[in-house]
C-alpha cells in the first residue's frame, strides 16, 4: 500500500512537465450499458408464438432434407457411363444436406435473435494465477523433482533421453524420399529427357512419324518421341510430360539465329521447341502462324519463335530450349541429339 | 374416296371452314418448301460449278469490285493484303463465307462479321481464286458426316484445345488478337480453316489431320453442341475466370447476406 501511494504522490508531482503526452485531460466516465430496449417478440404473444413456430418449422425443415438427401442417393444412383446420372446425383444429394445443415443454422440465430432473452450482463474477469503459497510450492515441485530424479546432476541420462527425442522423428523425414524416384538420380532425370541422337519425331497421339515434307509453312505438330506410345502408361506420362515437343515451319527468311550452330538444329525453316514452359512447366502450344508468337496460358508468357523462342513478355526467364533436328535417309525428322539444356521451370541443382 | 365423302353435310362445312385454307396454305408452304430445300442443297454441293468457265468470269468481276484493293488486280497481293494465288477455293468460302472478307478495317485480326455475298456469290469468288492456282478446295458434304467422338477429342484436345478451349468456347491469345469460339460454326467451315489456317491459325494440312481425323474433330465439335454439360450451368465454358467472378459475386454476396443478418439486432 505504502509502495502504491509514493507512485501515485510521484504522479502528481510529474503533472505539470508531461511535455508532449497526449493524454486527455479529463478522463472518460464508463457510460455503461444503454437501456433495454424491448423486442416485439417481448411486448407481443402472437408475434413471439410465429417466432417459436419459424424455429420448429425450420428444424423440422431440417429433418425432411436430411431424409430427402437420403432418398435422393437412393433414387438417382451414378450408373455406369452416364455422367448425367453423377449430375442428378450430386445435385439432389447436395441439395438435401445443404438444406439440412442451412435449416438448422438459421433456425437457430433466429431462435437466439427473437426469442432468447437479450439482456446484456457484465462478467467480471477475476485474477487466473494461483495464491502465492501455492506457486512457491509449484516450484519447490520442480526442484525437488530435478534432485530426485538427478536430471541436471546425471547429464549423460538427459542428454541420451533429449536425443533420443530429437532422434525418434527423422524416420518420418526420411519417408519422404519414396515420393521421388527410387532408382534414379532425380537431379539427372530432370536434365534429361526421352530423345536421343537419332529418335524420330513422331505425331501425338498416333505415333506416326512425320517427314519433313508433311510441315507446310505454317503448319503446326504436336509432336512426341519415336516409342514414347509403347511405354506403359505411367511412365509414359512421365516421359511425355518433359519431351512434348511443337514443331513448327517458317519461311526461313523469318528466322534469326544468334549462331551458325544453332541455325544447323533447324531443317529448312522448320524447328522443334520444348512445350514445357521456363516458368511453372505449362504446356505452351498456343502458336500464331503470322506473328510467330508462342503464348503460354496460365501465366502470359510470350516466346517468339523466329528469334530463338526469346522470351518477349511475362515472368518467364529463360528462352524454350530448342530440340535439334534433321532428316535421315528416308525423308523423315529425327533428333540429332536430346535438348542441350534441362527443359522446363528452374529447380536447385540447375546451372542457371 | 372424297366424292363419296362430300355427300355428307358435315364434310362439305368442313372444306368451306377456315382450316381448310389454313391447311392448304401449310401444304402450299410444304411443297415449295421442300422445292427450295431441294435447289439450294443442290447448290450448296454443286462443287463440279467451281470449275465451269461461267463461274469463274462471274468471280472475276466480283474479285475485281471488292478484293482488288487490297488483295491486288491479279490477286498477287499489294501491301495491304496477301496474295492469293494458291491458297485455294476453301480459304475464299471459310473468309469470304463467314463474313472475315471483305474486311472492314485493319485491327489485330479480321472479325467475323454478317456474310457480305450470296452463297452463289461466294462460290464464283471461290472458283476465281481456284482457278488462279491449285489449292485446297471446299469439302465435300461426306467429308463433314459420321466422324469418330471419341478420337475427335483426343486430336481436339491435343491440337486444338489449347486455343479454343477444351469446350471449344474461344480463348485470348496476343496483343488483341484471339481464338474464336466454334459453337455455330458450320462444319464446313471448321473443316476449311483446319485445311488453310486463316489469319494466326496454324495449319492442319491432310498429313498432320487426316480427312478422317478432320471428320472426327467436327464430330466432336457437334458432340459438345449437341449435349448439355454434365456439370450443370456452363458459366460459357471459361474455367476460372467466370465461375471465379460467379462465386465472387454470388458466393461472398451470400455470406456477406448472412453476416448481416446475424449481427443486426431484432426489432
Amino acid at each position: 500500500m505504502a509502495k502504491n501511494d509514493k507512485d501515485k504522490s510521484q504522479l502528481v508531482a510529474a503533472e505539470p512537465s508531461t511535455g508532449t503526452g497526449v493524454v486527455a485531460p479529463t478522463e472518460f466516465s464508463d457510460p455503461g450499458l444503454p437501456p433495454h430496449r424491448p423486442r416485439v417478440t417481448d411486448l407481443d404473444p402472437k408475434v413471439a408464438k410465429r417466432a417459436e413456430r419459424i424455429v420448429y418449422s425450420l428444424f423440422y425443415f431440417s429433418i425432411a432434407a436430411s431424409v430427402f438427401a437420403v432418398f435422393a442417393y437412393m433414387y438417382f444412383p451414378i450408373e455406369e457411363n452416364d455422367v448425367h446420372s453423377v449430375r442428378m446425383n450430386t445435385l439432389f444429394i447436395g441439395l438435401g444436406i445443404a438444406f439440412s445443415l442451412l435449416a438448422i443454422g438459421i433456425a437457430a440465430v433466429h431462435w437466439g435473435k427473437q426469442l432468447m432473452s437479450d439482456k446484456e450482463g457484465i462478467d467480471h474477469r477475476h485474477p487466473v494465477h494461483g495464491t502465492d503459497e501455492t506457486r512457491a510450492r509449484a516450484v519447490e515441485i520442480f526442484q525437488e523433482a530435478n534432485e530426485e530424479s538427478g536430471f541436471s546432476r546425471r547429464t549423460l541420462i538427459r542428454n541420451g533421453l533429449i536425443g533420443a527425442l530429437i532422434a525418434f522423428p527423422l524416420p518420418a523425414i526420411a519417408l519422404f524420399r519414396g515420393l521421388a524416384p527410387m532408382d534414379q538420380d532425380p537431379n539427372n532425370e530432370l536434365k534429361h529427357t526421352m530423345w536421343k541422337k537419332g529418335s524420330r519425331l513422331t505425331r501425338d497421339p498416333s505415333g506416326l512419324p512425320i517427314k519433313a515434307s508433311d510441315v507446310t509453312i505454317g503448319s503446326a505438330f504436336q509432336v512426341i518421341p519415336e516409342g514414347l506410345v509403347d511405354l506403359p502408361e505411367h511412365e509414359m506420362l512421365d516421359a511425355k510430360a518433359k519431351a512434348a515437343v511443337l514443331l513448327v515451319r517458317l519461311n526461313p527468311e523469318d528466322l534469326n539465329w544468334t549462331s551458325k550452330q544453332r541455325e544447323s538444329w533447324a531443317y529448312e525453316g522448320i524447328v522443334a521447341y520444348s512445350k514445357i514452359c521456363t516458368h511453372v512447366g505449362c504446356p505452351v502450344a498456343l502458336y500464331e502462324q503470322q506473328t510467330h508468337h508462342l503464348l503460354c496460358p496460365c501465366h502470359q508468357s510470350q516466346f517468339d519463335v523466329s528469334n530463338e523462342c526469346a522470351v518477349i513478355f511475362g515472368p518467364a526467364a529463360r528462352p524454350l530450349p530448342q530440340l535439334p533436328i534433321a532428316v535421315d535417309k528416308e525423308g523423315y525428322l529425327i533428333a540429332t541429339s536430346d535438348f542441350t539444356e534441362p527443359v522446363g521451370p528452374s529447380f536447385w541443382e540447375r546451372a542457371n | 374416296m372424297f366424292n363419296k365423302k362430300n355427300s355428307s353435310p358435315a364434310q362439305r362445312r368442313g372444306r368451306r371452314s377456315a382450316l381448310a385454307s389454313a391447311a392448304l396454305i401449310a401444304l402450299g408452304l410444304l411443297i415449295t418448301g421442300g422445292a427450295y430445300a431441294t435447289v439450294s442443297a443442290t447448290t450448296a454441293n454443286a462443287n463440279a460449278d467451281l470449275s465451269s468457265p461461267a463461274v469463274i468470269t462471274e468471280g472475276q468481276k466480283l474479285f475485281a469490285a471488292n478484293c482488288a484493293t487490297c488483295h491486288g488486280q491479279q490477286a498477287q497481293g499489294t501491301e495491304n493484303g496477301p496474295s492469293l494465288i494458291g491458297v485455294g477455293s476453301a480459304a475464299v468460302d471459310f473468309q469470304v463465307g463467314t463474313g472475315r472478307m471483305p474486311m472492314q478495317m485493319q485491327g489485330p485480326q479480321a472479325l467475323a462479321k454478317p456474310v457480305q455475298f450470296t452463297d452463289a456469290q461466294v462460290q464464283a469468288l471461290a472458283a476465281y481464286v481456284a482457278s488462279l492456282a491449285p489449292g485446297p478446295s471446299i469439302p465435300s458434304a461426306t467429308q463433314l458426316k459420321d466422324g469418330n467422338v471419341a478420337n475427335g477429342g483426343e486430336l481436339f484436345r491435343i491440337n486444338c484445345a489449347m486455343c479454343h478451349n477444351v469446350a471449344g468456347a474461344g480463348g485470348a491469345l496476343t496483343e488483341g488478337k484471339f481464338a474464336p469460339e466454334l459453337k455455330g460454326v458450320t462444319a464446313a467451315h471448321v473443316y476449311e480453316a483446319m485445311l488453310t489456317g486463316p489469319q494466326n491459325m496454324p495449319v492442319f494440312n491432310d498429313l498432320n489431320l487426316t480427312p478422317s481425323d478432320k471428320k472426327d474433330i467436327i464430330a466432336y465439335l457437334n458432340y459438345l453442341e449437341q449435349n448439355p454439360s454434365a456439370g450443370g450451368l456452363e458459366l460459357s465454358s471459361l474455367g476460372p475466370v467466370s465461375e471465379g467472378l460467379f462465386l465472387w459475386i454470388f458466393g461472398l454476396g451470400a455470406i456477406v447476406a448472412l453476416t448481416v443478418w446475424i449481427t443486426a439486432k431484432s426489432n
